[in-house]
């Protein structure tokens, strides 16, 4: 067993849904959120050539989702490494 | 050098690559097979998951599509790049760690049932072979028309490369030749939108083009004379949908669910060493899809604008443009109305071409020539044009490839060996799992060249099935240990009847009916995967409840496969 005890392993669990839990929040608001349940509110707001709540749906969106994934990897390495559970 | 010889040169150049990476990676075991030995570089693994994931589809008509339907081509752009996020944080790494070679293969074992592990095999083909006849169709059309062959010869040449690097390499094959396959179709994409970007706006980048004023010095934003033009000429402003919001929602929804449930997506992530692998894998995928789906709303606009004023004439003044004299049409106009899939009808005999979103209209312009004809509206030089092909091809075949290899993998290891014929050595299992590819690709070439009438209307089905039946089955394998076969195999099929019956009403029996007027709460049968999903959901945490839970060495088996390291390796096979 890898992890020193029982209770190391519920942590590692629990640190686990909750990382889970906020990124796929943020991924929530800025598709659902701002790409189509609020993208006539956020049409009234100009960036550049676009209105915002187009460029979220059709631009915006897929970059922050690119991001969400590249920090996951990210915090879970760390976790691992935190509890000993990296492979390596 | 003309047109057809330089796409001959440059189609036929990759072709050679292709075949000598396959050549170089052959497979020497059912592992090698069916996941390339487990030892895919997560980089090499990101662009041929890309490779897989983007098809003739993404590539050919994409963008076409978003030409045509302005905001609400939003639901291709989120739903197929969303779910990526998806397996991304709660599929691919705990997959990784079960450590099998297929969908069907955790969901018998987790759900320790021969009848869960069967209706995920069916699933799982009936999606592969809907998709694959579309690749083929795509490959015969584009042979079509820039190498002038006629689509028979076409499928057929498309038939013998796929054969040949699938039969050979199996997984290994595919990956290595999709990496090479994602180089090609990506810089042929990028090209063109590039080269119209600095046209248009002066911006190298499309994406930042998408939002720029155009470059004539009018200062108008390209998007704001996107929207002037589609007004006056009676569509909807490009920047606002006509959908309903809950439509868009659901569809969007359904697309990416179905995404994350696709089989051969899934398999890739099986390919990678390690857990954290699978993590860094999906990143770098859905990266190199981004460049791509970032771009094709860029291209979308760029084309529409192009494609109206060449039309219609450009607009000088304040006076509203007339229409140009088909005399004076350009060579893409009349090179594509060869094809049929541009055609135009003088309705008020002025000779002069005409199109709007009302009753002066005068042409009919399919949405797949957009990507194709592009270069050629926008007066790229040939070898441009040349490259679109050669890309529009990598595309469909490294699409193809993939997913004949699950249809194979199925057949082999699902179905016979761990079903029918348990007993079989490696040896033989490798047999027939080159066979099984064999008679997929023969069977799929058959439906590319007699493509099936309802081969569009299949693509809402296949999302839906991987949508209703696949997502919520897997989720509730990993996150709920307590659930139990019952309540499995009750959602998958629930949730898969209650969308099949929806899609088929609305395609198949009552066609006329499908309008919005008679959609559930305005679901359209592209959008109803995202209820069928929380029927599955539904009807599996009912069953679960009134049934016993799930034994002790099924829950020990769940915990093991939360944790990278740790409690042993989760299978020895």
């Amino acid at each position: 067993m890898a992890f020193k005890n029982e209770e190391d392993k519920k942590a590692y669990w629990r640190e686990n849904l909750a990382l889970m839990t906020k990124l796929l929040l943020i991924w929530f608001v800025v598709s659902f959120g701002f790409g189509i349940l609020l993208v006539d509110l956020l049409n009234q707001i100009q960036l550049f050539g676009f209105k915002l709540g187009f460029w979220f749906a059709q631009q915006g969106a897929i970059y922050v989702f690119v991001a969400l994934i590249f920090i996951y990897m990210y915090k879970m390495n760390q976790l691992d490494k935190r509890y000993g559970v990296d492979e390596e | 050098m003309d047109v057809q010889l330089l796409t001959f040169l440059i189609v036929g150049a990759s072709f050679a690559l292709y075949i000598a990476i396959a050549v170089w990676a052959r497979a020497g075991s059912t592992q090698e097979f069916y996941v390339a030995g487990g030892g895919v570089h997560p980089i090499a693994n990101g662009m041929a998951t890309a490779a897989d994931w983007m098809s003739a589809a993404s590539f050919i008509s994409m963008a076409g599509l978003i030409s045509f339907m302005g905001y609400d081509g939003a639901v291709y752009l989120l739903g197929w790049t969303g779910g990526y996020v998806l397996l991304a944080l709660c599929l691919a790494p705990y997959l990784r760690k079960f450590g099998k070679f297929t969908v069907p293969d955790f969901i018998g074992d987790r759900y320790y049932s021969q009848t869960a592990r069967t209706v995920a095999v069916i699933c799982a083909i009936f999606v592969c072979f809907t998709y694959v006849a579309g690749q083929m169709r795509g490959v015969g059309v584009v042979f079509s028309r820039f190498l002038e062959v006629d689509i028979v010869t076409g499928v057929v040449i498309g038939m013998a490369i796929v054969f040949f690097y699938t039969v050979l390499g199996g997984m290994k094959g595919i990956t290595y030749t999709q990496v090479a396959q994602y180089c090609v179709l990506i810089f042929a994409y990028l090209v063109p939108a590039v080269f119209i970007s600095i046209m248009v706006t002066g911006h190298v980048l499309p994406q930042t083009g998408f939002g720029a004023s155009l470059a004539d010095g009018s200062g108008v934003y390209l998007l704001e004379k996107l929207d002037g033009l589609s007004t006056q000429l009676g569509f909807n402003e490009y920047t606002s949908g006509t959908k309903g919001t809950f439509d868009v929602f659901c569809i969007t929804a359904a697309l990416m669910v179905g995404t994350a449930g696709l089989p051969h997506v899934i398999v890739r992530f099986f390919t990678v060493p390690k857990v954290r692998d699978a993590r860094k894998s999906a990143g770098w995928a859905l990266l190199f899809i981004a460049i791509l789906y970032t771009t094709a709303p860029s291209i979308a606009a760029f084309a529409r604008v192009n494609m109206i004023e060449t039309i219609n004439g450009p607009t000088v003044s304040e006076q509203a443009p007339t229409g140009t004299p088909y005399s004076e049409a350009p060579s893409w106009i009349t090179n594509w109305e060869k094809t049929g899939l541009i055609s135009w009808d003088d309705k008020n005999q002025d000779g002069k071409m005409f199109y709007s979103g009302d009753e002066r209209n005068e042409m009919h312009v399919d949405r797949d020539i957009m990507v194709m004809a592009n270069p050629e509206i926008a007066n790229l030089p040939a070898w441009v044009i040349a490259l679109v092909a050669a890309g529009g091809i990598a595309a469909a075949l490294s699409t193809s490839a993939g997913l004949l290899l699950v249809i194979s993998t199925s057949v082999s290891h699902d179905l016979l060996k761990r079903n029918l014929m348990p007993d079989i050595s490696d040896r033989k299992e490798l047999f027939y799992a080159r066979l099984a590819a064999g008679i997929a690709i023969v069977i799929a070439g058959y439906f590319g060249v007699n493509p099936p009438g309802f081969v569009a209307q299949v693509v809402a089905f296949a999302f839906g099935l991987a949508a209703s039946s696949f997502f919520p089955a897997i989720i509730m394998g990993i996150f709920m240990k307590r659930m139990n076969d019952k309540g499995a195999i009750s959602g998958m099929l629930a949730g898969i009847g209650f969308t099949a019956a929806y899609i088929i009403y609305f395609k198949f029996i009552n066609p006329a009916a499908n309008v919005s007027q008679n959609w559930w709460f305005g679901v359209s049968p592209e959008g109803i995967g995202a209820i069928g999903m929380l029927v599955n959901f539904a009807v599996a945490l009912v069953v679960f409840k009134m049934s016993k839970e799930a034994p002790a060495e099924i829950q020990q088996l769940v915990e093991d496969i939360r944790y990278p390291k740790g409690a042993g390796e989760a299978s020895a096979h």
